[in-house]
């Protein structure tokens, strides 16, 4: 058996998360992109952060930097600090002490991101058996539980189930048991909701605040949907090109959205109170990661564009307490 | 699960009777009369009418395959024609013989290519997998016999390390667990394994390069799993794959190989058809090519079963 090679301090000084000026860049012969460009953010244990985004603005790539599951061409910059450990400078063995341990990740799609040859219970006591160092049918006993834990009916039965056997909602509800089997103080969700019936959705998502509020762990979600970001998040964070643009609390963001980006996010999908209301697309495409404008990564497509907003990226300011836009047409009333 | 089996072994008997009926059949379609070498020169119409009712030679063709079949099921192949000695006592042997050989070859072959494709699988794209690769490619053009001769005129002929032919001393017919017949063993099992250790490094090669792009490969890393509980995963996920090559392979090599088994004087049942056919025994060249046959398709359906049990998703229903 391998030693304990990074013990996780239980009380720390600093807030549970704290990632500083945050920056990923793929890099392969034929190939160059910076994919996260200064992200920052911190979450104290028991808050919920919901990073909102397009597809290709990198909240899945900033999601995967918190436990370093990145593929080896990516380089990483900044400070990523969780529970007092340095995880950014954490050597590549010790990072499997806490991965699943400290920090756990639920995937989009638990069809594929399950082993379809392993029962559930095998893949959740495995975790068990190799980071509590128990024997494994008290992995078995704690995967009943946590199976018992995330509302899967008749747990003891689904315990030998395949993944295939199960319909999309248990799966996801696997997968959440599977990543909370060691106690972790970090959870990370990768559109958790996205590969679900609408109607399983919303009972996913109430499953895992009420987890989270009863195991006070810090939760970060990644989504496209506006719909899911309000519903489980306090804090929210829509991403641009690989920046924040606006973060703030989410009533804050969703009610009185200050960043032409997060405004028209909100005119382009279908939420609560809009009946009637005309849907009302964002123009154009998210930018080429490979070739930013040197200004506003949003200017092309926004409404508000003017010259000024090329010269260089506008910084993070405080629009109101704890409510920070990237704009530089912040003074001018919406 | 036994409801499953019995199922299974049910749709095996169909291709069975099919794959007696073509051994018996193309025997037949083969040129030349089996009798003219047990006709004495000259012999007059009557008694080459004898000899034809004596060998069953004059009833029709389903005749004489429901006769053929009936008595093989009971284990009666008849006569060999050349040594009148019960086909059963001349093919048992030499199918010992050949499982030895084939089992020799199993172990160097899916041994060797297990690791290499394991090795290249895990370092796809290094230099050590292109290594691995040409290997492999090399392995599976080889003429197996020709790496026969080679071996030999190597081994046995400038280094005099090995034997170069038969299995034993004194043209022995049986293996015994000891040096000298491991010894004669080497040359011809290294032969026969280099094709199926290139084809199951290739397949496994390719499906481990598959499996680990998954994304539940991911998902073990993200638990934190140590890279030898990953590789358990990775390994019951590419079980299913190259069993199924694995089994053909297998099947292949029980089927003997006339042309290694030539080479080297092994008396197995290729060295059996080899003399049989040279010999128009017909008797035997039935008998040989039906049991091995059965070899084959009773192998297709363990691997069919071990691969129902190895990945769940198989329907047992």
């Amino acid at each position: 058996m391998q030693k304990i090679a990074v013990e996780i301090p239980t009380k720390t000084t600093q807030p549970l998360i704290d990632v500083r000026d945050l920056s990923v860049r793929f890099v392969s012969r034929d190939l160059d992109i910076r994919v996260v460009n200064g992200v920052s953010f911190s979450l104290e244990a028991g808050g919920a952060l919901c990073i909102l985004g397009e597809s290709g603005s990198g909240k899945s790539v900033t999601l995967r930097a918190l436990m370093r599951l990145l593929p080896p061409t990516a380089q990483l910059g900044g400070d990523i600090v969780i529970a007092g450990i340095n995880v950014k400078s954490l050597p590549a063995q010790d990072l499997r002490s806490i991965r699943g341990r400290l920090i756990s990740m639920i995937f989009q799609e638990p069809m594929t991101a399950l082993d379809p040859v392993f029962t559930i219970g095998t893949q959740i006591a495995e975790s068990v058996v190799f980071h509590d160092r128990v024997s494994y049918s008290a992995g078995r006993q704690r995967a009943l539980e946590l199976l018992e834990l995330v509302q899967i009916p008749s747990a003891k039965r689904r315990l030998d189930a395949y993944p295939h056997e199960l319909s999309g909602g248990l799966r996801q509800r696997a997968m959440i048991a599977m990543a909370l089997a060691c106690r972790p103080k970090v959870l990370l969700a990768d559109e958790p909701t996205t590969a679900l019936d609408a109607t399983v959705q919303i009972q996913i998502l109430l499953l895992m605040r009420e987890l989270q509020r009863e195991l006070g762990m810090a939760t970060i979600i990644v989504t496209h949907d506006l719909g899911v970001a309000c519903e489980v998040a306090d804090d929210m964070a829509v991403m641009y090109a690989g920046r924040f643009v606006e973060t703030g609390s989410s009533t804050d963001v969703m009610e009185k959205p200050r960043h032409p980006y997060t405004l028209g996010l909100l005119k382009s999908t279908v939420h609560g109170g809009m009946r009637g209301a005309e849907l009302d697309p964002i123009p154009g495409a998210p930018p080429d990661l490979a070739d930013l404008p040197p200004g506003c990564a949003f200017a092309p497509r926004c409404p508000k564009h003017e010259p000024q907003c090329d010269g260089q990226m506008p910084a993070m300011v405080e629009v109101s307490r704890a409510h920070y836009a990237r704009c530089v047409r912040l003074n001018e009333p919406a | 699960m036994l409801l499953y089996l019995a199922r299974r072994i049910l749709y095996t008997l169909p291709i069975a009777v099919g794959v007696s009926i073509v051994c018996f059949l193309l025997i037949h379609l083969a040129p030349g009369d089996p009798l003219s070498a047990v006709i004495p020169e000259g012999a007059s119409p009557e008694v080459v009418a004898q000899i034809k009712t004596a060998y069953g030679f004059d009833q029709p063709l389903p005749i004489q395959y429901l006769n053929w079949i009936w008595r093989a099921v009971h284990g009666d192949f008849g006569m060999s024609i050349m040594t009148r000695r019960p086909v059963m006592s001349e093919v048992a042997p030499a199918v010992v013989n050949t499982m030895i050989l084939a089992m020799a070859a199993v172990l160097l072959g899916f041994g060797f290519g297990i690791l290499l494709g394991l090795i290249a699988g895990y370092t796809s794209g290094s230099l050590v997998d292109r290594a691995v690769t040409a290997i492999s490619v090399t392995g599976v053009s080889v003429p197996h016999y020709w790496l026969g001769m080679v071996l030999i005129v190597i081994f046995a002929v400038h280094l005099g390390v090995l034997p170069a032919m038969g299995m034993g001393a004194q043209g022995s017919q049986t293996f015994a667990l000891d040096w000298v017949s491991l010894r004669h063993l080497i040359l011809p099992a290294c032969a026969m394994a280099v094709i199926p250790a290139g084809i199951i490094a290739r397949s496994v090669r390719g499906t481990v390069i598959e499996v680990l792009k998954q994304d539940y490969v991911q998902t073990l890393f993200a638990k934190g799993l140590p890279p030898q509980r990953v590789f358990v995963h990775v390994v019951k996920n590419a079980a299913p794959t190259v069993l199924a090559i694995m089994g053909l392979q297998f099947a292949q090599l029980l089927g003997g190989s006339i042309l290694v088994e030539t080479v080297f004087s092994w008396p197995g049942t290729g060295f059996l058809l080899n003399s049989a056919i040279f010999t128009r025994d017909l008797p035997i060249l039935q008998g040989t090519i039906l049991v091995l046959s059965m070899f084959f398709v009773t192998i297709n359906l363990i691997v069919d079963l071990m691969q129902s049990v190895l990945d769940p998703r198989i329907k047992r229903a």
